[in-house]
């Protein structure tokens, strides 16, 4: 069996509460050097509060660290969400004595530092996405969609051109049509023709005078390129319309093809894809947004500008949205994106952008055949295959992911997107080596031959994990949400 | 390039494999016009020695060292050695959004703690996993409110943090939410006749902060009363959530927008950060955000999962409570780990001692002479105005690596000249006297 794992001990570990017993603390705080105060009021002792010693507090959360996977464990081929190593210099810089520590509040005088990070980071993005402003406000991929689009119907307004619509292919990430519902616009779904991208004669007789934006993803999230993107960008502004892109696989773009040079009017970066920020099991990121000129007036405040030749904040936009966040955005994701910008620089960006693709197509070339391949246009950065082969034996996407990690790997992202049936959409990134993607491929081969000849091996899966599949039905159906004492 | 595993000759073994000559055949497919035929006008890529040695400069051009008497959303507490350790294993940064239960039960377990010490803080039901920070909290709380109640009008403090209420203007705009502001008393505390005033039959929601943003604490039984007299819902703002140690929970509210910064989450010029939204059971289905709920296996095995996502993006799409994908999970951690650390003594006393100190310059900058305004009870921040016009005060104190408080006009045009300071158990009495001298000084 062509496996990463082996056998190992795992500790269990209960509840922080179940741990817990009267009296212990993990701190101790100086003596107070000034004299005590009652608090007339104050609340009764937190009931059932965690009471435990620094050791078990490090036993606990090393041990339940242990039942994670990683970047770090190994390939992380999750679709759409670029695994790539995070570098352990951007971890360094963020916790620089001034950095770290550096309030948002504090006199500009005394915040030079920070403004030069802001303002070099800006410089680079631009130039990586050929656009012409922006703000780095926005504090994850979703919050900068809703800022762009934000920025959309302001500039709309002033045009004295308010619209009603957003059109959004059928293969976008749920947060797009999320995004234009919360901004207050009505969501128009666009179909994809049968080479998985946008459909010209669809999107020709829905671009109406009613439609505020199209929200696209390029490369869409099959992995591949909207070969038709200058037709889309003239047609939607033609019709009075503008082009937002979704910057999510910007991965495959860096250093070799730039948004702004092919039409877009807005777009977001998700500073924990394409910059190596890290997910961190779910967050933060960062989203900061890039426009053409003539949205930069309704950018966020405060904005970056120069003052004596020094970067500065500006305040005074009559005409901006607002502010999208307090402070300054996610800054502690700046720095780190900053320092992966450094350390490859434009030589490794552009290797980095070559060596993502190139793994990709290394693993759609291997798995071809024994996976369905919905699309045969070419890939980009990831890949989606189906389980089109499989379901005849009952084995879903869904079953070999669970297979796939009693193999030693973190599967691909399961049934999305959403035009494909029983997808299976992967992205190795830059960051799997050859030796990680053939491992990876021969996983998945002897699980396709497993499926054929043990399905049940394959639909049990997996059989070596702490735990087995959880019962969610019943999770949702009685949600238990909190740990209460047995009283 | 040193984060890359693969070398020119695998390159080259790779590409010969998948038929092709150059890596410039994988990029055929994208149309002439949309290629970058130059190279990135960025320096070619740097070592480690020199990244920090740039990193280096930058941090020591901003406030290194400084004493600091800034809060208003953003407070310096100390952060335990252990916090960093932990959070530095790749198995928790290095990890994505749990979606498989069976290789992410460390982040899910750690998640149901975190949803349950929150609960067990607010005196609430319900704990999400996570939102972006405080200022994004409250807008989501108060979309939240809307969707419960079948109104739209949002009445707010002025004693909210201003840039919270920013954000909520920003987002609120394209949705006709109309807002209305009610003043503060020369107490520092919530004027509740006007707000009793401002409620009424379109209220969704009543927004109220606490410790509030002069650091005056409110009464939420006095502001819950007056929202549900008008059917409308009270949230709870919270900034500062080691004031929970010691001031009582909004039980009374029926959601709680707050932020966790104050957790053990580095100032970091104001993010990451993590807020949560907290809130009564009856009203889960309607809550934005991540949640984690117990599960069994087909063995009977306690886990964990991601629950109720039909309320979420990736499955509703544009029917979603909200746009939200992510819960600042890493920074979420540090809030349970500071939790766990601190524990039901610690996080009391942590409490008190910040107390104690803002007490203790409040009284020193009163026997320098000083007004201070706003006699509420409070708890680390106060109000004073110093003898010189803040931006000379400020520049003074630069030179003396102080930097006294925030000034107030900015936000508050009626509070010119004064300042907003904060004193927390991390500054020493001496630096709390150095301050009162400094404000003093003519």
């Amino acid at each position: 069996m062509p496996t990463r794992a082996s056998r190992h001990i795992v500790q269990n570990e209960p509840l922080l509460f179940e741990v817990s017993a009267p009296g212990k603390q993990g701190c101790q705080l100086p003596p107070l050097d000034v004299p005590p105060v009652e608090l007339a009021g104050a609340r009764p002792e937190i009931t059932d509060f965690p009471e435990v010693s620094e050791l078990e507090v490090i036993r606990h959360f090393t041990r339940l660290s242990t039942w994670n996977y990683g970047v770090d464990t190994g390939i992380y081929p999750l679709g759409s969400c670029t695994m790539k190593y995070n570098p352990r210099i951007n971890e360094l810089v963020t916790r620089l004595d001034g950095l770290g520590d550096g309030h948002p509040l504090q006199p500009e005088a005394l915040s030079r530092g920070a403004l030069r990070i802001m303002d070099l980071l800006s410089r680079y993005l631009l130039e990586i996405t050929g656009m012409d402003a922006i703000t780095l406000q926005p504090a994850a991929g979703a919050q900068g969609e809703l800022t762009g689009i934000l920025l959309v119907r302001a500039a709309l307004a002033a045009r004295g051109d308010a619209r009603r619509k957003v059109l959004i292919p059928d293969s976008a990430h749920g947060t797009n049509p999320a995004t234009a519902a919360i901004a207050g616009y009505q969501v128009e779904n666009l179909k994809s023709n049968p080479a998985g991208t946008v459909d010209m004669a669809s999107l020709e007789r829905q671009m109406t005078a009613d439609v505020a934006a199209l929200m696209l993803t390029n490369p869409n999230t099959l992995g591949i390129f909207e070969a038709d993107i200058h037709r889309i960008a003239d047609l939607v502004h033609e019709r009075g319309g503008m082009l937002y892109m979704d910057g999510a696989n910007m991965n495959a773009l860096v250093g070799r093809s730039r948004p702004g040079d092919f039409g877009v009017d807005v777009m977001h970066l998700n500073l924990h894809k394409t910059f190596s920020t890290p997910h961190g099991g779910g967050g933060p990121g960062a989203g900061p947004v890039a426009v053409k000129r003539e949205l930069e007036p309704f950018l966020p405040i405060p904005v970056l500008t120069r003052r004596n030749g020094e970067p500065a904040l500006d305040y005074d936009r009559p005409r901006s949205i607002g502010r999208v966040r307090a402070f300054y955005g996610n800054f502690g994701m700046f720095t780190r994106a900053l320092a992966y910008i450094m350390a490859n620089g434009c030589d490794g960006l552009k290797q980095t952008t070559e060596d993502a693709v190139l793994n990709a197509n290394y693993v759609r070339k291997k798995l071809e055949g024994a996976y369905a391949l919905p699309y045969a246009t070419p890939s980009m950065h990831e890949v989606v295959f189906s389980d089109a082969n499989q379901t005849a034996q009952g084995v879903r996407t869904g079953d070999v992911a669970k297979r796939l990690i009693d193999y030693g790997f973190h599967p691909y992202t399961v049934s999305f997107p959403l035009v494909v049936r029983g997808a299976m959409m992967i992205e190795p990134t830059e960051s799997a080596s050859q030796a990680e993607l053939d491992e990876f491929v021969a996983a998945m081969l002897a699980i396709a031959e497993e499926a054929k000849t043990q399905p049940e091996l394959v639909t049990g899966a997996p059989h070596t994990t702490k735990i087995g599949r959880l019962d969610e039905v019943a999770a949702a159906r009685q949600p238990h949400l909190r740990w209460q004492p047995k009283r | 390039m040193r984060y890359l595993p693969t070398s020119d000759a695998i390159r080259r073994r790779m590409l010969r494999d998948l038929g092709l000559n150059s890596v410039d055949e994988l990029f055929r497919h994208i149309p002439e016009y949309c290629r970058l035929t130059r190279t990135l006008d960025i320096p070619p890529g740097k070592s480690e020695p020199e990244i920090l040695d740039f990193f280096r400069a930058a941090a020591s051009d901003n406030a290194p060292g400084f004493t600091s008497f800034l809060g208003a959303g953003a407070y310096q507490h100390y952060r335990p050695v252990h916090l960093d350790t932990l959070i530095g294993r790749g198995e928790w940064f290095t990890a994505y959004t749990p979606y498989q239960p069976e290789i992410s039960q460390g982040t899910l377990q750690s998640i149901f703690e975190f949803q349950t010490m929150i609960c067990q803080l607010t005196g609430q039901e319900v704990a999400n996993a996570g939102m972006y920070d405080g200022s994004t909290a409250l807008l989501e709380a108060c979309m939240m409110a809307a969707r419960v109640t079948g109104r739209d009008g949002l009445v707010v403090a002025r004693s909210v943090h201003p840039q919270y209420r920013e954000v909520l203007a920003t987002l609120t705009r394209s949705r006709d939410f109309p807002i209305t502001e009610t003043g503060y008393l020369p107490s520092g505390r919530l004027d509740l006749d006007a707000l009793r005033a401002a409620v009424g039959g379109t209220t969704a929601a009543v927004a109220v902060q606490s410790p509030n943003f002069f650091g005056s604490i409110e009464d939420w039984e006095e502001a819950a009363a007056i929202a549900h007299a008008a059917g409308a819902l009270l949230v709870a703002v919270i900034a500062e959530p080691v004031s929970l140690g010691l001031l009582p929970a909004p039980s009374a509210a029926d959601i709680v927008a707050m932020e966790l910064q104050g957790f053990g989450i580095p100032v970091g010029f104001g993010g990451p950060y993590a807020g949560i939204l907290a809130c009564r059971e009856s009203f889960v289905r309607s809550l934005p955000g991540r949640l984690v709920g117990e599960a069994r296996d087909a063995e009977g095995r306690r886990g964990f999962v991601l629950t109720l996502s039909t309320r979420e993006q990736h499955i509703r799409r544009e029917k979603a409570t909200s746009n939200i994908c992510t819960n600042q999970a890493l920074c979420a951690l540090m809030a349970s780990i500071f939790m766990a650390t601190y524990g039901k003594q610690g996080l009391r006393e942590l409490a008190q001692q910040n107390l104690a100190k803002a007490a203790y310059a409040a009284e020193a900058c009163r026997r320098a002479g000083l007004d201070v305004l706003f006699p509420a009870p409070r708890f680390h921040e106060f109000v004073v105005k110093p003898r010189r016009a803040p931006a000379t005060l400020e520049a003074a104190c630069a030179r003396e690596r102080l930097i006294p408080g925030l000034p107030l006009g900015r936000f508050y045009p009626e509070l010119e000249g004064a300042l907003l300071v904060c004193a927390t158990e991390i500054i020493p009495r001496a630096e709390l006297d150095r301050l009162a001298a400094a404000l003093a000084a003519r």
